[in-house]
């Protein structure tokens, strides 16, 4: 409907006549909750599903999952969607009514925006005591979004390497982290691997926002301080990542780097660590057992830190499952919903932090477990208005490109040093503040 | 002038309504499919594009406002956004290597040459690969100890160049292969205009005691000069709106944005639909006027070789 409103808008601005107005505006229908069936036996409907794991469309896996919940619902029939570019597609896409009965939100729509498009899921009070990171998906006391699973932060890294070049327990400064990899360095071993060239790992280096201070509230902070004033999580990290880069410590050309490439180096131990989330672990494990070599080689640290004489991991959500607000199967796409999370395991396949609260933690994080390190969930009472300083001021906390741009002055490819880059990153954002209500 | 009037006027007109309607209507019937797809994917579009740069819409939200003409003065109070425009003066520079190249081998080819017909198949073979693969082949010819690395070192030449990492160089490699892609197609347009001059014209010349340089001077760039000129605006065009190599080999990192990269950055990174809209007819517009200039410094005059 949108569309069709503004195709005739556009017929009228080719006609010649100077109108402009504001796009579609009536935002989308009024759906009706998408609540969990009661009879599974005689649910019916076929619902489509948009997901980004094109690799498990095509090897089958996602047909073998549709296979056992059709054990349940006989009645309903599940297809799959595989989209690579899928933020891009799924964005174009949601311009019209037809994106899938089930999908997983693009982070390119605004948390404010997520009733015109999704079907609610309940109420938050009730909902949160079931499932983690509900704060993520709701407005205004109902949830629009289930987070698919969670991963910790921290650093993927070789154990082998950092034993042989003498390093055997974890740091606690930035400082000992930035010595141990001189050490590995010394070994002859690329101690760290930045992935300047695929971009999105270094957009994790947001994650250290929380991890450092170990405050819930940190994300929130953000839309009322500086973040790059001194001493602040996002400034201990850039610095780290720009002592990696300064001393040579990371890979010699930042801009021919290659993800899959690292996945099979890392596990052969020609790289030492990487900072990413927690489900890399699984495929670097998997890229190990492709090498002929000991999965358990494949370690993750947390970041270089301590409050309280403990290290302090973020826990976040990856995408969250929405329900399409113009489906017309909503309580089958509720059912599907409801499975994948509880009864797929698709998590635990993935290593992944299990979004039912009080599900035991993943493999991949048992080295955290037996360190005690603490979990926290950030809170996103202001979320909305950080992304909002973020995109007005063409920052990019989630995306690559003022990273690149560090890893460029750090390696003498751009002008400039890091206090005075903070300190534009610092009045960037405050200006962009100044423009969100 | 008059007489052509005099003559239609003398002419008897048809009657009136003596003609079936239809037969005026038949061109349109034939030409309604394809105005049908113009309009569909090219003016649509365009309009729409016109009319998000005077919104704020961020891409993918029902609701939008009339921002007027913000996002323009936006673009043009920030110098950054235009500062991006001085990479393009590499890819301007490269591609008048890229038609001297052209005509050189053009030129060279149209006589009678050993193995032409190879000659001209290797020229212009880049041409045909899709532009995503050629960045992929690239960006591993420019890789560390890549393929670039490796052939100098058999030259005896230990380089230690960051082809892509070094600012100073990532927009000269980026460039490079621009003119590796592209000289095939400037050179069979030349090959295309040299071989459709008359050859009685080369006899006389011959005749006249001309030698190479003379017969190229006098009468090959004379007679393809419509042709060059094109290459000229084609190339100008081009160079202000390259894309596909640099966002494919460097992601437009480091020195090598360039104004379109930065177009999709803002629409699909900072949901900036409204500023990137603007962006692009601000492009739209640059080149024509480039084109503009161009065709009035360089007047296309009826050439009587052509």
């Amino acid at each position: 409907m949108i569309d069709v409103k503004r195709r005739a808008f556009a017929a009228v601005v080719l006609a010649g006549a100077l109108l402009v107005a504001g796009c579609g505006s009536d935002g989308a229908g009024s759906g009706a909750d998408a609540t969990a069936p009661t009879d599974p036996a005689n649910l019916t409907g076929d619902i489509t599903v948009l997901t980004n794991r094109t690799d498990l469309v095509t090897d089958g896996s996602m047909d073998k999952y549709a296979a056992e919940f059709k054990k349940v619902y006989p009645k309903v029939n599940v297809k799959f969607q595989g989209i690579t570019d899928y933020e891009g597609e799924v964005k174009i896409r949601m311009n019209s009514d037809e994106y899938g009965d089930v999908l997983l939100i693009p982070q390119v729509v605004a948390k404010a925006d997520y009733p015109k498009f999704f079907a609610p899921l309940g109420e938050q009070a009730e909902l949160s005591r079931t499932y983690s990171f509900t704060d993520y998906g709701s407005v205004s006391g109902k949830v629009y979004g289930i987070a698919s699973f969670g991963a910790a932060n921290g650093f993927v890294y070789n154990k082998d390497v950092w034993k042989q070049a003498g390093v055997t327990a974890w740091p606690t400064t930035p400082e000992q982290f930035v010595d141990s990899l001189r050490k590995i360095k010394a070994a002859g071993v690329t101690p760290y691997y930045t992935n300047y060239k695929d971009g999105w790992p270094l957009s994790s280096w947001s994650n250290v926002v929380g991890s450092v201070g170990c405050d819930p509230k940190a994300n929130d902070k953000l839309a009322t301080t500086e973040p790059w004033a001194a001493g602040t999580d996002l400034t201990v990290g850039d610095s780290l990542l720009y002592t990696i880069v300064k001393e040579k410590l990371a890979e010699a050309d930042p801009t021919t780097t290659n993800w899959e490439d690292s996945k099979g180096q890392i596990a052969t131990g020609r790289i030492g660590t990487m900072w990413l989330g927690s489900w890399a672990v699984s495929q670097m494990q998997d890229a190990a057992k492709k090498a002929g070599k000991d999965p358990s080689v494949i370690g993750y640290m947390p970041f270089p830190a301590q409050s309280g004489g403990k290290y302090c991991s973020v826990v976040s959500p990856d995408k969250l499952y929405g329900i399409n607000i113009h489906s017309k199967n909503k309580p089958a796409a509720r059912a599907w919903l409801d499975w994948v999370l509880h009864k797929s395991g698709y998590a635990e396949t993935a290593q992944a932090v299990s979004t039912i609260k009080g599900a035991p933690a993943p493999a991949a994080l048992s080295g955290y477990t037996e360190a005690g390190v603490t979990y926290i969930e950030l809170s996103q009472a202001d979320a909305v208005k950080v992304t909002a300083i973020d995109n007005a001021s063409e920052i990019g906390l989630t995306k690559a490109d003022y990273r690149q741009k560090l890893i460029d002055i750090a390696r003498g490819a751009a002008k400039g040093d890091l206090p005075a880059y903070l300190t534009d990153l610092n009045k960037k954002w405050t200006a962009a503040a100044k423009t969100v209500g | 002038m008059t007489q052509t009037a005099t003559t239609s006027r003398a002419a008897p007109a048809p009657p009136k309504g003596a003609k079936p309607k239809a037969h005026r209507w038949t061109p349109w019937v034939y030409l309604a499919a394809p105005l049908a797809l113009l309009v569909a994917f090219t003016y649509i579009p365009v309009a729409s594009m016109l009319s998000y740069s005077l919104t704020d819409w961020d891409g993918v939200s029902p609701d939008s406002t009339f921002v007027g003409l913000d996002n323009y003065a936006q673009l043009f109070t920030r110098p950054e956004l235009f500062g991006v425009f001085s990479v393009s003066l590499y890819y301007l520079a490269a591609s008048v290597l890229q038609i001297g190249l052209a005509l050189y081998f053009a030129t060279v080819l149209s006589f009678n040459v050993r193995f032409r017909n190879l000659f001209k198949g290797i020229l212009f073979f880049p041409y045909l690969i899709n532009g995503v693969a050629i960045a992929f082949v690239f960006l591993y010819f420019f890789q560390r100890g890549g393929t670039l690395d490796t052939v100098l070192r058999f030259a005896g030449v230990d380089s230690q160049f960051l082809w892509l990492g070094d600012p100073d160089l990532v927009n000269v490699s980026l460039a490079g292969v621009s003119v590796w892609r592209f000289m095939g197609l400037n050179f069979v347009l030349f090959l295309g205009a040299i071989q459709s001059i008359q050859p009685q014209l080369y006899e006389a010349a011959e005749l006249d005691g001309a030698n190479r340089w003379h017969v190229f001077r006098h009468l090959i760039v004379p007679g393809i000069t419509p042709i060059i000129s094109l290459s000229v605006i084609l190339a100008i065009a081009g160079s202000l709106s390259v894309f596909e190599i640099p966002f494919v080999i460097t992601g437009g990192a480091g020195e090598s944005k360039t104004f379109v990269i930065q177009t999709i950055k803002l629409a699909f990174q900072f949901n900036k639909t409204g500023l990137a809209s603007a962006a692009a007819v601000v492009l739209l517009a640059v080149v024509l006027l480039v084109t503009w200039i161009q065709r009035r410094l360089v007047p296309d005059e009826r050439n009587d070789l052509v």
